[in-house]
């Protein structure tokens, strides 16, 4: 399943973003970052603009990737859940179901105890719409798109115009 | 993987320079950095030893531009090269979207070349790839080095399924763009067929 496409709609889109504005209020956090396991950020939550947010999901996706690894090694099936404690800022990572991760920064402001609490309502509806996503994906790898996608008229000029020529 | 966002109209690519060590895959995206308008470049990421090998990997997010009024992003991974960092560089390759293959075009390091693309192989599979179809550009550096191979002969070696291959000198730009020009169209092209 490595070349199943991550695609995602308004309504989706929308319901997770609602699910991390909620994360970050509730958890008394700074920042709330979806982001997927290959680097790519699919929502964010809070005072995003002070965080270069693509370095971010590129990163944290990298640090999964090598505990992923490291846990493996030693026989596990994965680490769940990251903790970076830092003196003003901590950074708090864990997994969502298959495909997610799901970044909280938080301050002096909140507890790693409430972060941990907060998150694990947040993931379980988080996971809910992955699957959703990945349901619907499977679904139209198998049995053609219900859509006409607007990718399948790309031309050469397209791409020439993208490198400036 | 591509990610395509429906909601906010952007399409990201994932690109991953292979290759053998010290073949110049951070010269290619060190270049880039350099050239590209600073608006749509974000930060380069590299994440390297104290002699500026490569650990991890190096990062570069890319803004493109709009097709079909979708925003195109390509984020340009590179791996570290050298032989005992194969558990890196197979998570690197994870959700790919294309391979650009820098070649060091030596005679000594023919066989790093050769040896560096079966890796690239093996990793691939495990990734859930196939290097015969995924999107994959070979690119020939070092060609101003007075001990390059001749090109034929490259091809001869490294060139497998005609893939697009490109004559480049990473540190001066020759060839660099064209590289990621080809990947591109490769990966485009693939999602216009998806």
């Amino acid at each position: 399943m490595a070349k199943l496409d991550l695609i995602m709609f308004e309504e989706e889109y929308k319901l997770l973003n609602e699910i991390i504005g909620r994360l970050e209020k509730d958890a008394s956090a700074k920042v709330v970052f979806l982001v997927d396991k290959n680097g790519q950020q699919i929502a964010a939550a809070g005072d995003v603009k002070s965080i270069d947010a693509t370095s971010l999901a590129s990163l944290t996706a990298g640090n999964v990737a090598a505990t992923d690894g490291l846990a493996k090694l030693i026989g596990e099936k994965e680490f769940s859940l990251l903790f970076h404690e830092g003196e003003k800022d901590n950074l708090h990572i864990s997994i969502v179901g298959k495909r997610g991760i799901l970044v909280v920064i938080f301050d002096q402001n909140s507890s790693l105890a409430l972060v941990r609490l907060r998150v694990k309502k947040a993931s379980k509806e988080l996971q809910e719409i992955f699957e959703q996503v990945e349901l619907r994906a499977q679904k139209e790898s198998d049995g053609g798109s219900r859509f006409e996608s607007p990718f399948s008229e790309i031309t050469d000029e397209d791409i020439d115009r993208l490198f400036g020529d | 993987m591509t990610f395509i966002n429906y909601a906010s109209r952007e399409i990201n690519c994932k690109i991953v320079y292979y290759g053998p060590g010290l073949c110049g895959k951070t010269t290619n995206i060190q270049w880039i950095y350099e050239q590209a308008n600073p608006e749509k470049r974000g930060t380069l990421v590299s994440l390297a030893t104290e002699t500026d090998r490569t650990l991890f990997f190096d990062f570069l997010p890319l803004d493109m531009g709009m097709v079909k009024g979708f925003k195109v992003r390509f984020h340009l991974y590179t791996v570290p090269g050298q032989v005992f960092y194969d558990a890196s560089r197979k998570l690197i390759l994870r959700g790919c979207d294309g391979i650009i293959f820098v070649a060091d075009s030596q005679k000594a390091r023919m066989e790093a070349n050769i040896e560096s693309i079966a890796n690239l192989a093996t990793n691939l599979k495990e990734n859930g790839f196939d290097i015969r179809s995924i999107p994959y550009v070979l690119q020939l550096n070092k060609r101003d080095m007075p001990s390059a191979a001749a090109v034929p002969e490259i091809e001869r070696l490294l060139r497998f399924r005609n893939e697009p291959m490109i004559e480049a000198v990473a540190n001066k730009g020759i060839g660099v763009i064209d590289t990621l020009k080809a990947s591109a169209r490769q990966i485009l092209m693939e999602l216009q067929r998806n």
